[in-house]
């Protein structure tokens, strides 16, 4: 994955022929995206149409009606900032547990290395449902049932491990010398990792973070698992409450999808650039 | 010199050490490392404890606990008493001989094949599709890759709405069409709902498979199509003696990768279905869900959760070899 990776950005330095501008595949393309962005357009479409009119929902919104996002915001508020003070601590969590270690596995070769990464690759392998199976009796005796600090600390389990792996392929390519260099002025480790590798590691701390973000605010194992009463809620299961009886208000429902989406819309618009980095390291993912 | 600046404390000790182990009254020349070097080795391994802390009580202890579980009559008592009786294979037994194993097997195998199979198919198209040069590619690709971003709940949810038998925009686009008259149950008939699963869960994969595949076409350095074409190979012949040999190693990763992350699916079918109408779209996780989290019965989440993992690994040992052959070349 690090080679894919590697390879395509130094592709993209190789300057390509423009060849004639060949609108004809644009088209093809925009209908292609078209049909797969279609649920997205009709979840907006929806939660723009009038209380419980389940009959006819029309193609467009012609007469937008918020209602249901009135009684979305009214529901599920509380829940959505569940949500956002969760996923805000993976991300805190996350990228405190990962940063450090990338670096460890990158730059010092540490030995158990490989082993380190392995167990990464195989915990990729393990279902959720067998971590929320132990963690919940676990997390009964401890009293972590129902709580913030217990999900932040189940749902970095989707982030921790991608972290790590982006933000050390970042840091394989980072040169040593400019740790070296820092070091002989008299940095110690954690100065030099604090002062000189985590600025240079940007770009990937903040892909990395983004990423984060997204699988805690997406989590919904955890969420289903490891809450038993209404105390803890993320949007996620309010959403499931929704849509697990009988539904006669779509338009709510889909308001509630929409609010629910905008992390992800948001960061594919306005963080395109590290969102790409992500799905190409998103191999190992 | 590095370390006395963070730990100065600590360097009093260290040269204790060192004054034993190489004071002249040592005489063995045993080459061991300086303490200074210990120290450094002790200290970077440090900045990985907390991974590998985490890493132990998230992934670790709870593999070692589900196969603890299942050899235990695990219930819900068990909570209030503390007690878990051993009682051997017996929730094995009970898992795997009950009636919906071979149902949830069956459902398992042909979710993930469909998926995977529809995924990588129309995921390559697309990739190959966008190999050309065209303005507005590299925007459009990237926003091919919302369904993949958006939580599967909402994805579950929004296809729920477009597949709903009376009023789902699927029908009624359908039935303007003239197709059909009636409503398809897509969601609500046993003979249709695994199917409808399956579509959405594609839907939800082909921004993965395209990325992945752009990224390994892109690879794929031009001289070899020119050198192809001079000889004849083009278009469906520079596919299969060009881009196929080369994109292969990308191929098996793609395809393996989804497979394990397909055998763990359960927000789709349990927003979308439940495992209904009739366990129509029951697999073996949302079964090991229902064991463990309607019935109570961890002992038996637990163990038919073992079998996924063990389906898994046998994929994740395919996965390490298909990998490690991508980075060799």
């Amino acid at each position: 994955m690090t080679t894919v990776l590697k390879a395509r950005t130094l592709r993209r330095t190789v300057p390509k022929p423009t060849g004639r501008k060949n609108w004809g595949y644009t088209a093809l393309a925009i209908f292609f995206l078209a049909i797969m962005l279609f649920p997205v357009y009709w979840m907006v479409n929806a939660s723009l149409q009038p209380n419980g009119t389940t009959l006819e929902t029309s193609w467009f919104p012609l007469k937008p009606d918020f209602t249901g996002y009135a009684t979305a915001i009214n529901e599920q508020a509380g829940n959505l900032g569940t949500s956002l003070i969760i996923s805000l601590g993976s991300v805190a969590l996350s990228l405190a547990i990962a940063a450090p270690a990338a670096y460890a596995l990158a730059y010092f070769k540490v030995r158990g290395a490989g082993v380190v990464l392995f167990a990464i690759l195989i915990s990729q392998m393990i279902p959720g449902i067998v971590v929320a199976n132990a963690l919940y009796t676990a997390y009964n005796d401890l009293g972590l049932l129902n709580s913030i600090p217990g999900l932040i600390l189940a749902d970095s389990a989707h982030g921790i491990p991608f972290a790590i792996l982006i933000i050390r392929a970042f840091m394989n390519g980072m040169p040593a010398s400019v740790i070296e260099a820092a070091r002989v002025d008299g940095a110690g480790h954690l100065r030099a990792f604090w002062s000189i590798v985590l600025p240079l590691s940007r770009n990937s701390l903040i892909t990395a973070g983004l990423f984060t973000f997204l699988f805690a605010w997406s989590d919904f194992l955890f969420a289903l698992t490891l809450t038993t009463t209404e105390a803890v809620r993320p949007v996620t299961l309010g959403i499931f409450q929704y849509i697990g009886a009988y539904v006669n208000d779509w338009s709510s429902v889909m308001a509630t999808a929409v609010l629910a989406s905008i992390p992800a819309i948001v960061l594919l618009v306005a963080a395109q650039k590290y969102i790409a980095a992500g799905t190409t390291g998103g191999a190992v993912k | 010199m590095s370390l006395a600046t963070d730990l100065p404390h600590s360097e009093g000790q260290a040269v204790g050490g060192a004054m034993k182990t190489h004071g002249p009254g040592t005489e063995k020349p045993v080459p061991r490392r300086s303490p200074r070097q210990r120290r450094e080795r002790v200290f970077q391994w440090l900045f990985l404890v907390p991974a590998v802390v985490y890493m132990t009580l998230f992934f670790g202890y709870p593999v070692v606990k589900n196969v603890v579980m299942s050899f235990q009559e695990y219930t819900t008592s068990t909570f209030f008493t503390g007690e878990a009786p051993w009682v051997g294979f017996t929730n094995y037994v009970t898992v795997l001989s009950s009636s919906l194993f071979s149902t949830s097997l069956l459902n398992t195998v042909l979710f993930t094949i469909g998926s995977i199979v529809g995924q990588f198919v129309i995921g390559l198209a697309l990739a190959i599709f966008f190999q050309r040069k065209f303005p507005l590619n590299g925007i459009l690709r990237s926003l091919l890759l919302l369904p993949w971003l958006l939580p599967l709940i909402v994805s579950s949810a929004v296809w729920r709405w477009i597949l709903d038998k009376d009023s789902g925009a699927l029908n009624r686009f359908l039935g303007d069409l003239g197709i059909i008259d009636t409503g398809i149950p897509w969601l609500t008939s046993t003979s249709l709902a695994l199917i409808a699963v399956v579509g959405v869960n594609i839907w939800i994969g082909i921004p993965f498979n395209l990325t992945i595949l752009y990224g390994g076409l892109q690879e794929i350095p031009d001289e070899l199509y020119e050198a192809g074409s001079l000889d004849g190979a083009t278009g469906w012949k520079a596919f299969r003696h060009i881009t196929w040999p080369m994109l292969r190693p990308v191929v098996s990763v793609v395809l393996v990768l989804g497979v394990v992350y397909t055998l763990k699916v359960l927000d789709i079918i349990l927003g979308l279905t439940n495992g209904g109408p009739a366990n129509s779209t029951q697999t073996i996780a949302t079964q090991s869900y229902n064991l463990s989290f309607h019935e109570f019965r961890f002992g038996e989440g637990a163990a038919l959760g073992n079998v996924l993992v063990i389906i898994s690994l046998v994929f994740a040992v395919l996965y390490l070899r298909a990998s490690r052959r991508a980075v060799d070349e």
